[in-house]
């Protein structure tokens, strides 16, 4: 894929009064949303060892290339999530972190683990505990049974005593809420249950890295929404360096400390959640994190033009005038039944929808694009706009992006 | 919170019934295709299966109890009870691990050639026993391939009890792999990543998590191939030589017996290969039952 060009950047209006209802130039809308946790993990960040760390890596499998050299550290006692659509090489970036996939045999790449080469090693060497999607349990083995595998095969040298193994065992049975299930078969168990046990097994042989490919995928919504908050509570118990692998972007941002954003076989962005969230780097991390409006505007001598709006775009001073995609999050609009004299742009209100925690109006311009704008309840309620009526717009932030390749 | 009572009542179910013959419903045929089908298949079920299995024990029995077991009072035929149970005792473990072995290939791994593998497997499906026989016979006979090099070398295979041996193997390697291999797809191979992940080696995989997974699986494709291989008449016949009391099987040993008009003997000795049918019928259907609920597990944890 064409590498873009990419800023953040901030609306302005030709009228110099208007800059009043924008953040200035440089900042963005995270910092005065989530202003401490961040830089919290920042300095965890900083002031720890690296964990994994996995350079130049390609896959190709046939002609298809599922990974195209990428290159990852993740930090000890961090969890990461590898984010992306099916097909974007996530989950072979997993798998080839443990060791049940061979990368291409390049010059340069490497795979470590707290420094240590292990990228020759089989992935029962590498000390890493391992959750599949569908749970892999061990069927006509139970519960207790499936966690004990993996201290039960230790070679005699290392294996533990029974009672170690029971011991071990039902702590961590406990750990995961299932104790009074230790006797039961997969079979026996709901999704949310069996991965768990999954869990629980991983976890058993005391691995230095924790990989989670997309272990909440098979369980309906409702169960994967308390079991990532669980997962989350967890984390923070034991503190193991853990990387999951998902392609629900809330699940991402909700649990991960730090989130890689993959698109075709690449990494198109890595940060905290905030980071990503709110400050894409790519038009591709724009689309796939939240919801967006997307609008085709103009870029000329470092402005960017939307109808009546412009936007400074400082990445392009050229005289001649490029295609730009202007996005705009339906949170970060105002409707207003009269103009202020601001730069806004009108719409007709097509639909509304207040059953929810915002309430969602549909708009269309008038060159007919479509655009939802999510107002909080209590304004909505106090604007109480009609179908059919037309409001103006008025958009607190955009992002402009431009194909490099026209630059 | 109960719902307030509808002052609705319905009709009492009896007076929606028509009098008259039962009509049917919009799933099912008509009474006389019905019959026609039903009737047809009893009518050849027993005139093929029914009316046989009847008359093996009839002629085996038509001279009392005692003409029956003294047909078993006979060195030739104790010969062949040891010659069948050595045959099948040698190429059911042979088989067993052969067909392990391929369909743990098959179902786990990704290789070239490996519907060539398959196509193979199915190949004693496909060639006439008396052909496979005759392979054999073409290899390892006197005017055979090797044949020269064995004789010099003072080894007897046709005529003998290895090429026997080597007949019941060829006609029943497929039972073992064609059960597994199914299972083992359906299965697929997380479980195997998940115990080598918590550090198992290849074989603690194999033993402690591949073997239990199909162990129904394999017990009715050994159970089919023990049948098979205690049963099989054509190819063994061909490599035999019909020494008696030294290469004559149990089915070999009834045709002679039939052929000599010994019918009450070679009746009997029938009515025991009959009665091993219907005990591997039901172990069979049993193990049928089990199969399928393995299969239906694999296929809701997918």
């Amino acid at each position: 894929m064409a590498s873009l060009q990419t800023q953040h950047a901030v609306l302005a209006s030709k009228a110099p009064q208007s800059g009043s209802f924008f953040d200035e130039p440089g900042s963005n809308v995270r910092n005065s949303n989530i202003p401490s946790q961040k830089s919290e993990r920042q300095q965890e960040q900083d002031s720890t060892t690296m964990s994994i760390d996995v350079q130049h890596i390609s896959k190709t499998f046939g002609t298809f290339r599922a990974l195209d050299d990428v290159s990852l550290k993740i930090n000890d006692g961090e969890l990461v999530a590898l984010l992306g659509p099916s097909g974007s090489g996530k989950t072979t970036l997993l798998r080839i972190i443990a060791g049940l996939e061979a990368p291409d045999p390049n010059p340069g790449t490497s795979i470590r683990f707290y420094d240590e080469d292990v990228s020759r090693r089989a992935v029962g060497e590498r000390q890493v505990g391992f959750v599949f999607q569908h749970y892999a349990l061990f069927r006509h083995m139970t519960v207790f049974e499936n966690v004990a595998f993996g201290l039960r095969v230790r070679h005699k040298s290392t294996r533990p005593s029974k009672e170690e193994i029971r011991d071990r065992v039902e702590r961590l049975l406990s750990l995961v809420q299932l104790a009074q299930f230790s006797k039961r078969y997969p079979s026996q168990l709901s999704g949310g249950q069996r991965q768990r046990v999954a869990l629980a097994r991983a976890l058993a042989v005391e691995p230095k890295v924790l990989l989670l490919d997309e272990p909440f995928g098979a369980l309906d919504a409702q169960v994967r929404k308390g079991l990532r908050a669980w997962l989350r509570r967890l984390h923070e118990e034991i503190h193991i360096t853990s990387v999951l692998v998902t392609h629900d972007q809330e699940e991402a941002l909700e649990v991960a400390d730090r989130v890689v954003v993959m698109n075709n076989s690449k990494i198109e962005q890595e940060g905290s959640p905030d980071e990503v969230f709110h400050s894409a780097k790519t038009q591709f991390v724009m689309e796939f994190l939240g919801q967006v409006n997307v609008f085709h505007g103009r870029v000329q001598r470092g402005k960017a033009t939307l109808g009546d709006l412009t936007v400074d775009y400082p990445h392009y001073s050229g005289e001649h005038e490029q295609p730009a995609t202007v996005y705009m999050r339906p949170h970060e609009f105002e409707i207003r039944r009269a103009s202020n004299g601001k730069p806004s742009f009108p719409a007709r209100i097509t639909r509304t929808h207040s059953a929810g925690a915002v309430a969602r109006v549909f708009l269309e311009t008038e060159d007919a694009a479509s655009v939802l704008v999510e107002l909080p309840l209590d304004e909505f309620a106090q604007l109480a706009l009609q179908e059919g009526e037309t409001v103006h717009l008025y958009p607190k932030n955009a992002r402009v992006f431009v194909p490099s390749e026209s630059q | 919170m109960d719902a307030p009572a509808l002052p609705v009542t319905l009709e009492s179910p009896e007076s929606w019934q028509v009098a008259g013959p039962r009509l049917r419903t919009a799933t099912e045929e008509s009474t006389w295709v019905r019959w026609l089908l039903v009737g047809s298949t009893l009518l050849f079920l027993t005139l093929v299966l029914f009316v046989p299995l009847a008359a093996i024990f009839a002629e085996a029995l038509r001279k009392g109890w005692e003409a029956y077991f003294a047909s078993f009072d006979n060195a030739n035929f104790w010969a062949a009870v040891r010659l069948t149970f050595l045959a099948t005792g040698i190429s059911v473990p042979a088989n067993l691990i052969f067909g392990v072995a391929a369909s743990w290939a098959i179902a786990k791994f990704d290789f070239r050639g490996k519907s060539l593998l398959i196509t193979l497997i199915d190949l004693p499906f496909a060639v006439s026993p008396v052909v496979s026989g005759l392979i054999y016979v073409l290899l390892f006979g006197m005017t055979g391939w090797l044949g020269p090099w064995l004789a010099t070398n003072d080894i007897q295979i046709i005529f003998a009890v290895p090429g026997i041996v080597l007949a019941t193997i060829f006609v029943t390697f497929p039972f073992v792999a064609r059960e597994l291999i199914p299972l083992m797809q359906e299965q697929g191979s997380e479980e195997e990543q998940a115990a080598i992940s918590l550090g198992a080696n290849g074989w603690q995989t194999f033993f402690r998590v591949t073997l239990p997974n199909v162990k129904w699986a394999l017990l009715y494709g050994v159970i089919l191939s023990t049948a098979r291989a205690m049963g099989e008449f054509g190819a063994v016949s061909v490599v035999s030589g019909h020494i008696r009391g030294k290469t004559n099987t149990l089915p070999l040993h009834i045709e002679v017996l039939y052929n000599e008009y010994n019918f009450v003997a070679a009746f009997a000795v029938a009515s025991l290969l009959t009665l091993l049918a219907l005990v591997t019928l039901v172990l069979k259907t049993t193990l049928e039952w089990r199969i399928q609920r393995d299969l239906e597990e694999a296929s809701r944890s997918v």
